[in-house]
């Protein structure tokens, strides 16, 4: 819950309430964009930024090269199944 | 456990440890009385665990892992509660997984689960509001807890629920607050701390300027701190070198990922939906003023506390249970009297078993065992002579 997880922004759902499609490690669920929107980058600038996610909402943009190298680690804590586990068995998402 | 060998950079690794090393001299350092360093969030006790960089931390420096880890200082008497409410018939309960197995006086929200109570996993709290949506005829309640890091998202989805006029969706508030809880590990009269590593995460949201007061007030260094080992090897090296120089200040080692000012949207979110309350029971600190957060009489609607009625009562930690003083750092977790003996990760006294982030749990599962026993009769021993 704390550490969050990177994915790439892959399209917008719902550019009204910030909702986005967002893929991390393969895996592709919605998340909330509100924190890393504002007027100098709207929803359609979204689009392929690398984000930290935290609970289903991106939390901070962060550059790929940073992206890959966190997702190698969280690999290797064994986080990232962990977190993919806790997306895809989650009630309410399906 | 790794190996410096291990490490993505292991040359940065070792520099990073000589660098450390070579700070004893002017910290005037020895192992009778080791230097303190406090890292106060969960993330990063996993990490040093995970990477086993005690070990290769010279026998002058301590680090005591803080209370930095939501699951585990949730009170009994709250998941209590939690267990209340999913136990009405007309509930559907969500929780984060973490918080299935923390005990509560007479059962777990998994017990609870088993004995018929409709309790899910949910990975994020827009999931539970996709629930009520789906749900009209239940109240669908989400278990909010964790620190700043996850309050943006329960303020936006309650923010959203109020937008679609969702009137079956409610949050069950418990998330809790960093900053009065520094400050009361700092008050504490035994409290020994020399420097602190600043969660990371929580300061990606409100910043780093809320902790100043460690270093104006305090005169202690704190660093703004990442999850990986390099990350946090560098750290430590940054708040010994404020020590040794006898600088203090907010040094901020996660730049890549802390703005000095934090997230303007989740803050706005937060002061939105939140209010401080008054104070906050947290397992192992008992009462802490301000350190948690209510939700606005405006959103009572979507408040779980203001719904449903709550049996709120509180419930006293077990009286062998030291996680108090394992959490200022007083004790080392080993040295608890029912460390890995009636107190295990399978049946958790104490809250700093429960979750792999809890300093006792990182340690029975991640330490040698039989050697932190031995090394524990040794210290009752001597403490008896
Ligand atoms: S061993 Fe158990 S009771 Fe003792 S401090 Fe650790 S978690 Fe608390």
């Amino acid at each position: 819950m704390c550490l969050g997880i990177p994915g790439q922004i892959i399209e917008i759902i719902d550019a009204d309430n910030l909702l986005a499609k967002v893929d991390v490690a393969g895996v592709k669920r919605p998340v909330n964009i509100a924190c890393i929107v504002s007027d100098d980058h709207t929803a359609q600038d979204c689009i392929g930024d690398w984000v930290l996610v935290h609970v289903g909402f991106a939390m901070s943009i962060i550059d790929e090269e940073e992206a890959i190298k966190t997702l190698a680690l969280l690999e290797e804590l064994g986080e990232v199944q962990e977190e993919i586990n806790a997306m895809q068995t989650s009630a309410g998402a399906n | 456990m790794k190996y410096v060998d291990e490490f993505r950079d292991p040359a940065k690794a070792k520099a990073l440890i000589a660098n450390i090393n070579g700070l004893k001299d002017s910290l005037n350092a020895n192992e009778k009385k080791p230097i303190q360093l406090m890292e106060f969030c969960g993330g990063h006790t996993h990490t040093i665990f995970r990477y086993g960089i005690e070990p290769m931390l010279p026998n002058w420096l301590e680090l005591v892992h803080g209370p930095g880890c939501p699951v585990c200082v949730l009170p009994m008497g709250r998941v209590d509660d939690c267990v209340a409410l999913a136990e009405r018939p007309d509930v559907i309960f969500t929780t984060f997984g973490d918080a299935m197995r923390v005990p509560g006086s007479k059962k777990s929200l998994l017990q609870a689960k088993a004995d018929g109570a409709d309790i899910r996993m949910t990975y994020s709290p827009m999931d539970s509001l996709e629930l009520a949506r789906k749900n009209p005829d239940k109240q669908v309640i989400f278990f909010g807890l964790g620190f700043e890091t996850t309050m943006p998202s329960t303020a936006l989805t309650v923010l959203q629920a109020e937008r679609e006029g969702v009137t079956n969706f409610s949050l069950f508030c418990n998330h809790i607050t960093t900053v009065p809880t520094i400050k009361a590990i700092l008050d504490s009269p035994e409290m020994q701390i020399d420097a602190f590593l600043a969660p990371g995460h929580v300061c990606m949201v409100v910043g780093e300027r809320p902790f100043d007061f460690v270093a104006s007030t305090y005169n202690k260094p704190i660093v703004v701190t990442g999850f990986e080992p390099l990350d946090i090897l560098q750290s430590i090296w940054m708040a010994l070198k404020q020590l040794a120089d006898k600088r203090c200040t907010v040094e901020n080692q996660y730049s890549r990922i802390v703005p000095p000012d934090g997230n303007a949207a989740g803050l706005a979110a937060i002061d939105a939906v939140f209010e401080i309350r008054e104070f906050f029971e947290w397992r192992g600190l008992g009462s802490i003023d301000h350190s948690g957060v209510k939700m606005k009489d405006a959103f009572r609607q979507f408040d779980a506390e203001m719904k449903f009625k709550l049996p709120n009562l509180k419930i006293a930690d077990p009286k062998s249970c030291q996680c108090g003083e394992v959490l200022k750092g007083v004790i080392r977790p080993w040295e608890c009297k029912v460390f890995g003996t009636t107190c295990t990760p399978e049946t958790p006294m104490g809250a700093l078993m429960v979750s792999s982030e809890g300093a006792c749990a990182a340690y029975y599962n991640f330490g040698n065992l039989p050697e932190l026993l031995a090394k524990r009769s040794k210290s009752i021993e001597g403490d008896a002579a």
